[in-house]
């Protein structure tokens, strides 16, 4: 873990020591947390470096490199304290990296049990400086002194010191090239420093490579969404600034040129959804992402995305801890049934909540064939732990990848037929839609109850007509789609426990099922990943050979356990909850279970931050 | 052939007679015809309200939004499929109201479409509340009491906005709306048009007589026309000091209100648009719009390639 004040620098550290890694065959996971603040407040990011990859956080540290005092000992000092530092999370055995200017006494950690390595992060930058003629400029630089500590770590650990170098030099390229130079040089002399003062031994963890095991790219939830987008074919993205969903849009917009995506940031988020279904019906691929404050504000626009049977948007909702503003960078999963109902009246939506990177590529693309197939709007329902968090994983596969622009009228029929109806009552549902801009295609479109070439009605006889039709799309998807897409059980068919969830908790259930199993619990995992088209079936049969069922949800409520029992009628035996805006971690799933097996408790609510 | 009638639908219309509304869709109309704009290639979008329904009564594409929206979405359609004439309308209290962030908002952008204002000071749909655009101490029919607070001036907030064509009309003088709907149309970039409009249900002040000047001590009309009356609000050279000139020139001009009222074009300059803007990020939108372009098969290794 390396922590520090933000502005600090602690990702590029964080992430260059994790390239390297992965660079030597290892493996990472690797997440931050951070205030809504711009400079000054803590934050820190967690790398976890395993041999077999990690889908998840655990919560210990076994190398604590502090880039200032706080994150050692925390803001307890202040009036009102946000945290206790992070000295009790180090394991038995571990370490601390920190600056030997602070001059802390060993006894002021309070520990005896971890290793201390103060470095002169000061002197050891001038050094740096004084090689490249810069010793003059330290305030300019002395961000770098993070460059000093990720050296010292990697010097510690006993890493190949090469594939640091490498990570380092590839984020600056071109003119900043020189920068790369000095940044190897600052790496190199905490790297030597750590092996000269402290030994070999002093630290007993060692990093050691091992072969790759293919090409393997560092990854995080945000990228996958946007390269999928692309991939899809979208050509339309709009977005308001908002943690955690920007960092999409950005990358989007630093890529349009390439790729040919129009990128509008809107005034708010309502003008955002209704550019992108104005953008939908006008015939591209559209789309646009936010997180719970914006998507509040975007309901009326889902509402009528819904009765005009707009091909879309796809709308990305990276939930985070809220109501209202809430914890603004922190994680949740509070917004499955918020997303379920946003908007008033009855219209089908799609709702699909992939449970790590990898599923968020498949879904993110699939959501765009939905979109314009069924003619409905599709929310991928997500977060801020998903969308902020690394991981290495194989290049995606798009060779089953295939675009389904669903049922569009070619100009050269409309040539022949003068009655072309926009909203025709199919027996499946589906109107074949004309593109605006197409001969003999013109059809009007509202928000008000309509007829079949989409002029306003009051009729009942049209509107219950109209609203079977509508609701028949989301029935037909539900049959269409395979169960195989919906949901999974992880684990053997039957076990003793069952547990039950969905999203980005998927990694810490999975992984939190080994340490179980080890400890002779055994578990499988039913990981719902639609919403809506719910897999009732599926869930249903899964669940009715369970023997304990326990829901494991990033809220206050479960509110997937909820929608099961609505769906099914099946009800949890308990729930897992945490809704303390962070991410479960590994150890908190088999905590939280023991708890209820071996102490009988009914609902356990965990949280270590 | 082109006629008028192509541009008519069968749609039964449910304005109340003598509704200002019915001049304002047959300009549409005739300018359309005017331009020999194949319906086809028009959208027209509307937002909630009486004004709303204009859509349904033209035969070109038409979208029929929510209250206060119409402009993202018209947005969004004419940026995705540039080929189309897009014409947005809207009552004020749609545009000033509860849509006046995206009024704003689509100004800056100068995107090429229009955009039409039935400016009557009423919420006529919902029985003659008082809206943006009605002034401060005047009740009309069916209010409880007179307005307390200030109105809105659509031309100024047009100008400060950003758009690059703003002018005023009148909804029963079809001659000179159709002339100004067309001079909009043909803008390179976001003209807006306030169409001053009588509600004959619910404004019992501004009516057509009112505004033909019947109750005034010499009867005369009180509109009158900015062309001929030595204003002159376009923009020669962007690139100079101009624009600020003519700007204000035009604000103060929309000021003036009561016995005299200027209709015409109050401030008109030609600059880049937003697709002309986005066209040099992406030179590919200068070939053809994105929605006549595969973007379905694109190679995202590159992008996969960069994170290994």
């Amino acid at each position: 873990m390396i922590g520090g004040p933000q502005g600090s620098g602690i990702n590029s550290v964080a992430e260059n020591f994790a390239k390297a890694c992965i660079r030597g065959g290892l493996h990472i996971f690797a997440n931050i947390e951070y205030h809504s603040n711009i400079k000054g407040e803590h934050s820190f990011y967690r790398l976890r470096v395993e041999s077999k990859a990690p889908r998840s956080h655990v919560d210990w540290v076994d190398l604590l490199v502090a880039l200032d005092r706080e994150t050692i000992f925390g803001d307890m000092n202040k009036p009102h304290p946000t945290h206790r530092g992070h000295r009790h999370e180090v394991s038995p055995g571990g370490g601390i990296i920190y600056d030997r200017s602070l001059n802390l006494t060993p006894d002021s950690f309070g520990r005896d049990d971890i290793k201390l390595f103060p470095i002169p992060y000061m002197d050891l930058l001038v050094e740096a400086l004084k090689e490249f003629g810069k010793d003059k400029e330290l305030s300019k630089y002395q961000v770098m002194v993070n460059t000093i500590a990720l050296g010292a770590s990697l010097g510690l650990s006993d890493y190949d010191f090469d594939l640091a170098t490498e990570a380092i030099r590839e984020g600056f390229t071109g003119r900043k090239a020189a920068l790369g130079d000095l940044n190897v040089s600052a790496a190199k002399r905490g790297y030597d420093y750590a092996k000269k003062s402290f030994g070999e031994d002093a630290f007993q963890i060692k990093l050691r490579k091992q072969p790759l095991s293919g090409k393997r790219m560092m990854i995080r939830g945000v990228q996958a969404v946007a390269i999928a987008k692309l991939k899809a074919g979208c050509g339309f993205q709009t977005y308001y600034p908002i943690t955690p969903a920007t960092d999409e849009s950005e990358y989007l917009e630093s890529h349009q040129k390439d790729y040919n995506m129009i990128v509008v940031q809107a005034e708010d988020e309502i003008s955002a959804i209704n550019m992108a279904t104005g953008a939908a019906h006008a015939g591209l691929r559209s789309s646009t992402s936010t997180s719970g404050p914006g998507f509040s504000l975007m309901a009326e626009g889902l509402g009528w995305a819904g009765i005009t049977e707009a091909p879309g948007p796809v709308v990305v909702l990276y939930q985070r801890a809220g109501p209202a503003t809430g914890l603004p960078t922190r994680t949740e999963q509070a917004d499955l049934r918020f997303a379920l109902h946003a908007a008033h009246g009855e219209f089908p939506r799609m709702i699909i909540a992939p449970g790590d990177v990898v599923e968020t590529y498949y879904d993110t693309f699939d959501a765009f064939n939905y979109a314009e197939h069924y003619q409905v709007p599709v929310i991928l329902l997500t977060d801020k732990f998903l969308a902020s968090t690394y991981q290495d994983i194989p290049l995606f596969n798009s060779d089953n990848l295939k675009v389904d622009r669903g049922d569009i009228v070619r100009e050269s029929d409309l040539a022949t037929s003068t009655d072309y109806r926009r909203y025709r009552l199919t027996e499946l549902g589906i109107s074949p839609r004309a593109i605006p801009g197409q001969k003999g295609g013109i059809f009007w479109t509202t928000g008000d109850e309509h007829d079949e070439y989409g002029h306003i009605t009051e009729a009942s006889d049209i509107r219950i007509k109209m609203m079977r039709k509508r609701m028949r799309k989301i029935e037909l998807a539900g049959q269409v789609i395979p169960d195989s897409k919906k949901a999974t059980l992880h684990g053997p068919k039957s076990a003793p426990v069952t547990l039950v969830g969905w999203g980005s908790s998927k990694g810490a259930i999975l992984d939190g099922m080994e340490d179980l199993k080890a400890d002779g619990i055994e578990t499988n995992f039913l990981q719902v990943r639609y919403v809506n088209p719910f897999p009732d079936n599926f869930v249903q049969q899964a669940l009715s050979q369970a023997r304990r069922k326990i829901a494991i949800e990033n809220n206050y409520s479960a509110q997937m356990a909820g929608l099961i029992r609505e769906k099914t009628g099946i009800a949890m035996d308990n729930t897992i909850v945490k809704f303390d805006g962070r991410p479960f971690s590994q150890n908190e799933i088999y905590e939280g279970v023991k708890d209820i097996i071996k102490n009988g408790i009914k609902e356990v609510t965990v949280s270590h931050a | 052939m082109l006629e008028l009638k192509t541009y008519r639908t069968q749609v039964h219309n449910d304005w109340c007679p003598g509704c200002g509304d019915f001049g304002i869709v047959n300009a549409i109309q005739m300018t359309l015809l005017e331009m020999q704009l194949e319906p086809h290639r028009v959208a027209i979008f509307s937002g909630i309200g009486c004004s709303g329904k204009t859509p349904h009564f033209v035969n070109a594409y038409g979208f029929h939004t929510l209250h206060g929206r119409v402009l993202p979405i018209a947005t969004g359609a004419r940026l995705s499929n540039p080929g189309l004439t897009v014409v947005a309308v809207g009552g004020d209290g749609d545009g000033l109201g509860i849509g006046a962030g995206h009024f704003v908002n689509t100004g800056r952008r100068n995107l090429d479409f229009t955009y039409v204002l039935y400016d009557n000071g009423v919420y006529g749909l919902t029985k003659g509340q008082a809206s943006p655009t009605l002034p401060k101490g005047v009740k009309t029919k069916s209010m409880p009491a007179p307005a307390i607070i200030e109105r809105v001036n659509p031309i100024a907030m047009a100008v400060a906005s950003g758009y690059t064509f703003v002018a005023r009309s009148y909804a029963l003088d079809v001659r000179h709306l159709k002339q100004t709907l067309r001079a909009a149309i043909e803008h390179r970039g976001s003209a807006f048009v306030d169409v001053l409009q009588t509600c004959p249900t619910y404004n019992d002040i501004n009516t057509k007589e009112w505004y033909g000047g019947e109750d005034l001590p010499v009867k005369a009309p009180r509109l009158y026309k900015l062309e001929g009356s030595g204003y002159n609000g376009v923009v020669a050279d962007p690139s100079t000091d101009e624009v600020n000139t003519k700007k204000g020139n035009a604000l103060v001009k929309s000021f003036e209100w009561g016995d005299k009222i200027p209709i015409g074009v109050f401030f008109k300059m030609e600059v880049p648009t937003f697709e002309d803007q986005l066209a040099l990020r992406m030179p590919a939108l200068k070939e053809k719009p994105f929605v006549e372009q595969d973007i379905y098969n694109r190679d995202i290794t590159p992008l996969l390639d960069e994170l290994t």
